[in-house]
């Protein structure tokens, strides 16, 4: 690991400052020392902000708020969470060990780096990495890669559960930045890879990510997250689907979906959600809402099984869903 | 009334330690003064180094030495052969030249005086190559299939005419088969500290087999092996991957005489996916004829294996097929693929783990074609005699085995009809398959000392990568001896104790256990033979025929009276503890009357989601003939473990190599996936009641390899049963299954 200077900061105000001077943030950093100890992250200055007030878990009217330093495993089990958004502690739930769930943060979660592996290979091209070196997957073993919002320099997935239910619930976020607050729906923070496939997300240099807010709604309660993985857990999802519906009078009157494993970041699934309004709720809605999923698919030479993939993962989650009283 | 220690199930008598951290893994034996030192792989996969920039690496903070083949010692190497390396072939010389043979084989190893600095000065070492495309898909045009040089294991074998047989047999299977190259993936890394003292060498590396491990050292630097002392007393997983001595030991040594301060090597996760060995990815074909009341006519069985183009590693992969089933036609074939790749290595049951993988699928599709029940087409099928070596069996309880594990699992109310059996949406499946493994007895020794307090200190080479070690050897010392658990204390893990055969084929309790014991009885015939001589005992000018042992006791024959006791002896001699060693080997002409193995039968259940392609585990149960159980718990415990092994092995393992350098991609433990709690559900382990006077003393089969063999392809076969689709691939994973 390459030595590092570590300022703990007690103040948003502090932190956004040391930001200003070429600080990155860390939380709880299950994300960067891994990358740091294996040189693929080589930050010379590390802003500890734990000791950050913003550690709440709330109910604002029928929002669920989550301060950013808030853990894993706190959110998970919080009673608020549970009985305002079920979806959000069945995510976490899924995601990391109990281990990393303790440490985790939630701000950290969203930010987390991709799981390529040629990403975490020094002597590999990786145009996240290092612009301009290639991508190693693109041509070689990518049967784990995205299949939507690739290009040609990248197609990493995004490795985040909760990143996909949160767009699923039009979750916002505040950040904090020198002399400003903005708020944003969280569907906004993550950049597809293009030409600039090092740009992750959208936050301006030295914003700090404060809270996260998830709107309440005759959907939240009737809410699934699946996560089909070869391995019953510590897996990154091969596809998982969060899905939540507002039922009444035996007819879909809203739906959210959305998808990991098979993006470049967390896919909403609009065209999905459009074909079942107004539809019953019933497998076979499901199955045809479903095939709009795979719209615009480019698999690669290892995961053409994804496409197939896709829309049952959905059709499970939304059954799943419906089955929920 | 005797003591009985062995068949109880003692907990670990090393629990205690394991679980507080008092138990010191190689790592931990930090030495004064120690430096550090990382190990620099190779970035292509075949070619050769030009250029190692060692210059700038070498004025960065910390950094003692940068070692590569520019400057390394030109070490002897002189031949040695231990019982864990290819018989064919030469073993890779670390630093000694520009070639390089696989991707990440160390091409330097920096010295630095932190770990920091050291791994800051080895990502930064710039090594040009002159590099070109390996090989390394065994499907690729370019491999060229070799017979292995040598060997029983590895040879061809026939009887009768398998082909002809199969031509004319009314039913038959011809299935391939394809099972990924995996990796150990172990918990605790390869790690050694290496601390010279002018010309002798201590070791503190993670090893199952130490007394090898001083001999390859003592042979490289070409120095006595009395100079080198290897140490490791405990072993945190092995599975095969510390069975051999590998380059970082070596590394680690160059390393400390070099800087002239002891040296820690630590291989990093990464690493352990480059250089220390793998499972080999098998390609295997096997066609079966039978007549249509399922009686086999034809047996073929053509296999081979990945190995590196240096040496040749020989797995046992054919060769139970010549005795598992009663068929006079019967031929075997095994063939090596060398590519640009490091040399496999032995991973829990190695050969017959994959071997029979394909052989028990193949009899399972044959049931089906029959429309016989598969333990049924087992029973048809169950030789009286090893018709490949025409010798009887010492004993084999496979068709107990499978009344056993058939009424633990109620096979009995299996719907044999694939796709019939439900659980909601789910598709449910029931599949067994057998396991074998062959009985080895290796010549081991082992001593005893009794001291004057009556307790025994007993002293074996040997290892314990998990099985429990500590616990039986002292369970068998504490029966031999008559002594209660807490008089006696086994140590092990040094290579100046009695030498021991390696901690691998299942051949530990039968070995190291048979010279315990010798070593006890031993102990006690010398205490015995100082009694009758000693004026001031009481049985002084005895005949030595005319006492026995008794309890811990040396008492006149005939005589009700208790003699005295070991301490009452020690004592009465003056004091200084009383030490005897002993060897045990088999018996070479016992060898020659009987075929040895153990045997099992895995029943397993499956949940398949027919939408999303998911196999999950539900349940097992394995039944083993195993011998004699030494300890009850510890056997439970090693036969769960085998079989998470096999679970792994179906579902989840497989080293990915890209094709263009020869990189394991998933050179991780995210991403090589194991099974981990929420995979493994209730597994159930039994053993049948077997007495075999004839494997050794102690009538052990072994049971590290047999618990681990036979779990794949029962799950396989309940994958068939499930969903009706035959995956002929391992590890079966949600892509192969999207169509059912």
């Amino acid at each position: 690991m390459i030595p590092f200077t570590l300022q703990k900061v007690l103040t948003e105000a502090e932190a956004i400052a040391a930001a200003g001077q070429g600080g990155r943030y860390i939380a709880g950093g299950t994300t960067l020392i891994d990358l740091m100890r294996e040189e693929v992250e080589r930050p010379e200055k590390l802003v500890d902000i734990n000791a950050l007030p913003i550690k709440h878990i709330r109910a604002e009217g029928g929002d669920l708020v989550i301060g950013a330093l808030a853990r894993m495993s706190e959110v998970a089990a919080h009673p608020e969470t549970q009985r305002l958004q079920p979806l959000i502690a069945e995510t976490l739930v899924e995601g990391a060990s109990p281990q990393l769930r303790n440490v985790a943060s939630i701000g950290g979660n969203l930010l987390q780096r991709c799981r390529c592996p040629f990403f975490r290979m020094l002597d590999a091209g990786c145009n996240k990495r290092a612009p301009g070196t290639g991508c190693s997957a693109i041509e070689g073993l990518n049967g784990g890669h995205a299949i939507l919002g690739t290009s040609d320099q990248c197609a990493a997935t995004h490795p985040s559960d909760l990143a996909v239910a949160l767009i699923a619930l039009d979750a916002t976020m505040r950040v904090t930045g020198p002399g400003y607050e903005r708020s944003f729906p969280v569907d906004e923070l993550f950049r597809l890879p293009g030409t600039t496939p090092h740009l992750e997300h959208t936050l301006r240099p030295g914003e700090l990510i404060a809270e996260i807010r998830v709107p309440g709604g005759p959907h939240a309660r009737r809410a699934r997250y699946l996560k089909v993985r070869d391995r019953s857990s510590y897996e990154f999802a091969v596809v998982s689907a969060a899905a939540a519906l507002h039922v009444e009078g035996g007819i879909v009157r809203d739906a959210r979906i959305a998808c990991g494993g098979v993006g470049t970041r967390p896919w909403r699934m609009r065209a999905v959600e459009r074909a079942l309004i107004g539809k019953a709720p019933d497998r076979a809605a499901f199955e045809a809402a479903a095939r709009q999923a795979t719209e615009g698919v480019k698999p690669l030479s290892g995961n053409h099984y994804k496409v197939e993939l896709l829309p049952r993962t959905i059709v499970r989650a939304l059954e799943m869903a419906g089955e929920v009283a | 009334m005797t003591m009985q220690a062995i068949g109880k199930p003692h907990s670990r008598v090393d629990g205690r330690a394991k679980v507080t951290g008092g138990a010191r893994y190689a790592a931990e034996f930090n030495q004064p003064d120690q430096l550090y030192a990382v190990v620099v792989g190779s970035t292509v996969g075949l070619g050769r180094i030009l250029r190692i920039d060692a210059g700038a690496v070498a004025q960065m903070p910390g950094v003692r030495a940068v070692i590569s083949h520019l400057n390394a010692p030109r070490l002897a190497y002189q031949p040695h052969k231990g019982g864990t390396d290819p018989a064919n072939g030469e073993r890779l010389h670390v630093l000694q030249d520009d070639q390089v043979r696989f991707y990440g084989q160390p091409v330097a190893v920096i010295v630095a005086d932190s770990l920091d600095h050291a791994e800051r000065a080895a990502a930064a070492l710039a090594v040009s190559y002159a590099g070109e495309t390996p090989v390394v898909d065994p499907l690729d045009a370019k491999v060229q299939p070799v017979a292995p040089q040598a060997g029983r294991a590895g040879a061809d074998r026939s009887r009768g005419d398998a082909d002809a047989a199969f031509a004319a047999a009314p039913v038959t299977v011809e299935a391939s088969f394809d099972m990924a190259r995996e990796n150990h993936t172990p918990m605790e890394p390869h790690a050694t500290i290496a601390a010279w003292s002018g010309d002798r060498l201590t070791l503190w590396s993670k090893s199952q087999f130490v007394v090898n491990e001083q001999a390859e050292i003592a042979a490289i630097f070409g120095m006595p092996a009395a100079n080198v002392q290897v140490i490791c007393p405990f072993v945190g997983g092995g599975f095969g991957t510390s069975l051999r001595t590998w380059p970082h030991v070596t590394l680690a040594a160059i390393a400390a005489r070099q800087v002239g301060r002891p040296v820690k090597l630590v291989l990093t996760r990464r690493q352990m996916f480059h250089t220390t060995g793998h499972r080999p990815r098998t390609l295997q074909r096997v066609a079966l004829g039978a007549t249509t009341d399922g009686r086999l006519t034809s047996l073929i069985h053509e296999g081979s294996g990945e190995t590196s183009r240096y040496e040749q590693f020989v797995e046992a992969l054919t060769s139970t097929s010549g005795f598992m089933y009663s068929c006079p036609n019967v031929r075997t074939r095994y063939r090596l693929l060398p590519m640009d790749t490091g040399t496999p290595t032995f991973m829990r049951g190695p050969g017959e783990a994959s071997g029979m993988y394909a052989v028990e699928s193949a009899i399972d599709e044959l049931s089906y074609k029959l429309g016989i029940d598969p333990v049924e087409l087992r029973r048809r099928n169950e030789p009286a005699i090893d018709e490949a070596e025409k010798l009887p069996f010492s004993s084999r309880s496979l068709m107990q085995c499978y009344a056993l594990g058939a009424e633990r699992f109620g096979w009995a109310s299996r719907d044999p009809r694939p796709r019939a059996m439900r659980d909601g949406r789910l598709l449910i499946g029931w599949g067994v398959a057998s396991a074998s493994y062959p009985c080895f007895f290796s010549p081991a020794s082992a001593r005893v000392r009794l001291l004057a307090d009556g307790s025994a200190e007993v002293e074996a080479a040997s290892s314990d990568m998990g099985p429990g070690t500590y616990t039986s050897m002292t369970q068998v010392a504490a029966e031999t001896l008559s002594l209660p658990l807490d008089k006696v204390r086994f140590s092990l893990g040094r290579s100046d104790f009695p030498a021991t055969p390696s901690h691998g084929g299942s051949q530990t309790m039968s070995s190291v256990g048979s010279a315990v014991r010798a070593a006890c009885l031993a102990v006690q015939a010398e205490l015995a033979k100082r009694a009758v001589a000693d004026r001031r005992s009481q049985l002084f000018g005895a005949s030595i025929d005319s006492v026995e042992w008794r309890e811990g006791r040396l008492s006149r024959k005939g005589d009700a009276a208790a003699g005295p006791s070991y301490s009452e002896l020690v004592t009465g001699a003056g004091g200084s503890p009383v030490e005897a060693g002993a060897s045990a080997a088999r018996d070479a002409a016992i060898a020659k009357q009987y075929s040895m193995h153990a045997f099992g039968a895995v029943f397993v259940e499956v949940s398949v989601d027919p939408d999303l392609g998911l196999v999950r585990l539900r349940r097992a149960v394995g039944a083993y003939g195993a011998g004699r159980i030494v300890n009850p718990k510890l056997a439970t415990s090693q036969c769960i473990g085998g079989m998470v092994g096999g679970l792994g092995m179906a579902l989840m393992e497989r080293t990915a190599l890209d094709p263009r350098d020869g990189r394991p991609v998933n050179a991780h433990m995210g991403d090589y996936l194991v099974p981990v709690n929420l995979d493994v559900p209730h597994l159930e382990a039994h053993f049948v009641e077997e007495q075999d006077p004839h494997v050794n003393p102690l009538g052990v089969k072994g049971l590290g390899e047999v618990a681990l063999v036979g779990m794949a392809p029962a799950i396989a076969n309940a994958v068939f049963h499930a969903t009706g689709k035959r995956v002929r691939e391992l590890p079966i994973r949600i892509e192969n299954l999207l169509d059912v």
